[in-house]
């Protein structure tokens, strides 16, 4: 009792009046995926038009229980495993044996006033994972799999070699004999993996780490781990609105995209950044017909496109007319592009992320692909300008015409087949690479075929795969059609008859 | 007329020639080098107004490397180039050079224009007056024989000879005090070349034009030249008519450059 009282002097001042004037205040707990949770349910509060306070990283879940409780907060993402093992036994509410189902829990939280949404489609529980490689090339598949390699060595974060729920009745369970069993700290055992000090090792099953090492969750055949899928918990006098706009999150975000989601926000300290990515490739979320969707992504995809070459074109024109009158500085120009262009486009996207003011957001594709859009651009242009044959350049210096004049009027024209052939690969090369934006929550036709990929929902992929391969195409034609708008007619004279 | 009176051994000096009115050329100790490779030698050579001149000589003599002296496509390693009596300096360049008309071989017409864009390109560039540049453009184009459908053509419709020929129209257009011609007729075809000789000449007397001529053809540098200069590797080896050269050779070379072409006339 004298815990409870603690605690609720702590509500009073994290989560300040009991009641606020907002109609819906939504808390979270200290960690990173119940931020974004927090942030998401306020996304689609909001959608529904109700204002929503939140109170973010009010601490762990006697805390958020007790505001909620009380009406400090109106609702916050909790997980069954929690709701059964810490919060109901508290409160010793009987449960069916073994894995409760929703309806037990849900009986349970009634008798407090408290609701729950379906599951929201994660599992965040306890997991063993291997590096993906590894775990391929030995056919390890399922946790029951790791008896036929005994000497793979195992690292062990020290909590989970103490728990109930840990090694010993794990090992118990499946019968492992693990012969190369340690224990260590939970980050060191993540960089222990990544360099192959350790094969095996225990995490979260929506760790972001597990995407960014390439890792592999090995399935628990045998329903070993407690099941701690994500739910968001509500008060029953709750608006009816609410409830309704946390159900529709319910099954639309299963652990890959909760890892990414997750990464997302500890790379930009953002929380309502990964929401706004949740919502952004949600296109489950708004279920509008596939042509609107695809309208929606191409729109964005041409959008990427058209302002990356844009600026590749206002910067690379320049660049290539410097770098033809050659020295040492038009071979750095010309050098510098092209080893951006070495840089894989993944990659590329993954450094400019860490760059300060650009974060996960569109200027970050764009700045990607206005980087590579360049190269072509500049060596197209300094070669269209260098291949000019002497007699005609020497003949425009003779006319009398200023540098100025001779370029615009007479050097450029000749060089246009080159600009215009490097601004077309550029073009290609950028609508390809636009579909990678879409990692970044930048949009485009990358959507689709990530979700579809993450899913593993090959009609999906298609509805972006296609429309892109078609918009390549597209770009080829229009390209055939500015090819005879902007290339002078003598020169086009001049190719026919060569 | 000009200077035929050359003393055999007097070639290299141009004092001889300081009786006669203000050059409206003048190579004054001009040399060049590209890197350490020597094109032309120190050289004094003036070129009067209204006379045609004829740099000949054979492959690599430097003649070349003169004409481009005069119009600054390149500059002189030493000594200088005088227009009218002013050194040419970057700063004067754009002025001088649209007071000289410069024909190349392959006619150097930019291959993105037509025929008449070609030729009035700089005129507009300028904003002469449109009626004037119609007027001398009609001109041209009935003394050099190009027919009117070839106006609206790109250089690559057009035949070599025509090509010349717009080249020579877009030079004269803006009544340029020397007119600079760098091999014009060499890739021409024999027939071809033999009628534009003698169009050249009629327009160059029509005119009354001052002429710099680079040929390695002595008939082609007779039949238009009042003056010859004849080149061997980087340097002037004797200046006057052919008659004089071929009379008082200033050295042997001459003799033989002669003789070679004759023969090779013979045959």
């Amino acid at each position: 009792m004298r815990r409870l009282f603690a605690l609720t002097l702590i509500l009073f001042s994290v989560g300040g009046p009991m009641r606020s004037a907002a109609a819906v205040i939504i808390g979270s707990k200290e960690f990173t995926e119940s931020y974004v949770l927090a942030e998401i349910a306020k996304g689609s509060a909001e959608r529904a038009g109700l204002p929503v306070d939140l109170r973010a990283g009010m601490g762990g879940t006697l805390i958020l229980w007790e505001a909620l409780r009380q009406g400090a907060i109106t609702c916050y993402p909790e997980y069954t495993g929690t709701i059964r093992e810490v919060i109901l036994q508290n409160h010793s509410v009987s449960l069916t044996k073994g894995r409760a189902d929703l309806a037990d829990l849900r009986r349970g939280l009634a008798n407090f006033g408290i609701g729950m949404t379906s599951e929201l489609g994660f599992n965040n529980t306890y997991a063993l994972v291997m590096r993906r490689a590894q775990a391929k090339a030995l056919g390890i598949h399922n946790i029951s799999d790791l008896n036929k390699y005994p000497g793979l060595r195992v690292g062990l974060t020290h909590e989970f070699v103490g728990r109930a729920d840990g090694w010993g009745p794990l090992c118990a369970r499946y019968g492992l004999r693990m012969q190369n069993v340690r224990a260590l700290d939970h980050t060191l055992a993540y960089l222990a993996i990544a360099k192959g000090e350790i094969d095996v090792m225990d995490a979260y099953s929506t760790d972001a780490k597990i995407d960014e090492e390439n890792l592999v969750v090995l399935r628990d055949q045998l329903g070993f781990f407690p099941q701690y899928d994500a739910v968001f918990v509500y008060r029953l006098d709750a608006e009816r609105r609410l409830v309704a706009a946390l159900q529709r999150l319910s099954g639309t975000l299963d652990e890959s995209r909760m890892r990414r989601l997750n990464a997302i926000a500890e790379q930009t300290h953002d929380y309502a950044k990964a929401a706004a990515v949740y919502f952004h490739d949600a296109g489950a979320d708004h279920p509008g017909s596939l042509t609107a969707n695809l309208a929606r992504w191409t729109g964005r995809h041409l959008l990427l496109v058209a302002v990356s070459l844009g600026a590749a074109i206002l910067l690379g024109v320049p660049l290539g007319i410097w770098s033809s009158r050659g020295g040492w500085l038009g071979e750095i120009v010309l050098g510098a592009t092209g080893l951006i262009q070495t840089v894989p486009s993944l990659a590329l996207l993954a450094l400019l992320v860490s760059v300060p003011f650009l974060g996960i957001t569109p200027l970050t594709a764009i700045v990607a692909l206005f980087l590579y859009g360049l190269l072509p651009i500049v060596r197209s242009t300094a070669t269209g300008l260098q291949d000019i044959p002497r007699p005609v350049r020497e003949s425009a210096e003779a006319l009398g015409l200023e540098a100025r004049v001779r370029l615009v009027k007479i050097f450029l024209p000749l060089a246009s087949r080159s600009i215009l052939g490097g601004i077309k690969t550029s073009a290609i090369i950028n609508v390809g690479a636009a579909t990678l934006a879409a990692l970044i929550g930048a949009g485009g036709l990358g959507e689709p075929i990530l979700s579809g990929l993450n899913l593993n929902d090959r009609a999906l992929i298609l509805e972006g795969a296609i429309p892109a391969a078609v918009l390549a195409l597209l770009v080829q034609a229009a390209f055939v059609f500015l090819d005879r708008r902007l290339i002078p007619k003598g020169l086009r004279l001049n190719a026919a008859r060569p | 007329m000009n200077s035929t009176a050359v003393a055999p051994g007097a070639v290299r000096q141009s004092g001889m020639e300081q009786e006669q009115p203000a050059p409206m050329i003048e190579l004054v100790g001009a040399s060049k080098s590209f890197g350490s490779t020597p094109a032309l030698a120190p050289t004094n050579l003036r070129f009067e107004a209204g006379k045609t001149t004829v740099l000949i000589g054979p492959s690599g003599c430097g003649k070349s490397t003169l004409l481009r002296l005069i119009i600054g496509l390149i500059a002189p390693t030493s000594g200088e180039v005088r227009f009218e009596n002013q050194a040419l300096t970057p700063k004067n360049m754009l002025h001088v050079r649209r007071r000289m008309g410069y024909v190349i071989q392959e006619g150097g017409l930019f291959p993105h224009l037509t025929a008449r864009d070609n030729v009035l390109l700089l005129g507009r560039h300028l904003r002469r007056p449109v009626q004037e540049m119609r007027a001398r453009f009609d001109e041209l184009c009935e003394l050099t024989g190009l027919p009117a459908a070839a106006l609206d053509r790109y250089p690559v419709e057009l035949s070599g000879g025509q090509r010349q020929r717009v080249s020579l129209i877009r030079a004269l257009m803006l009544r340029p005090d020397v007119l600079l011609l760098d091999e014009p007729l060499a890739a021409l075809d024999p027939m071809v070349r033999s009628t534009l000789q003698t169009e050249l000449k009629t327009i160059f007397h029509h005119l009354r034009q001052t002429v710099i001529l680079v040929t390695h053809e002595l008939a082609e540098a007779a039949w238009l030249g009042h003056r010859i200069v004849l080149l061997r590797q980087g340097r002037v080896v004797q200046v006057g008519t052919l008659t004089a050269l071929r009379d008082h050779p200033a050295e042997a070379f001459v003799s033989e450059f002669i003789n070679a072409q004759r023969t090779l006339l013979a045959s």
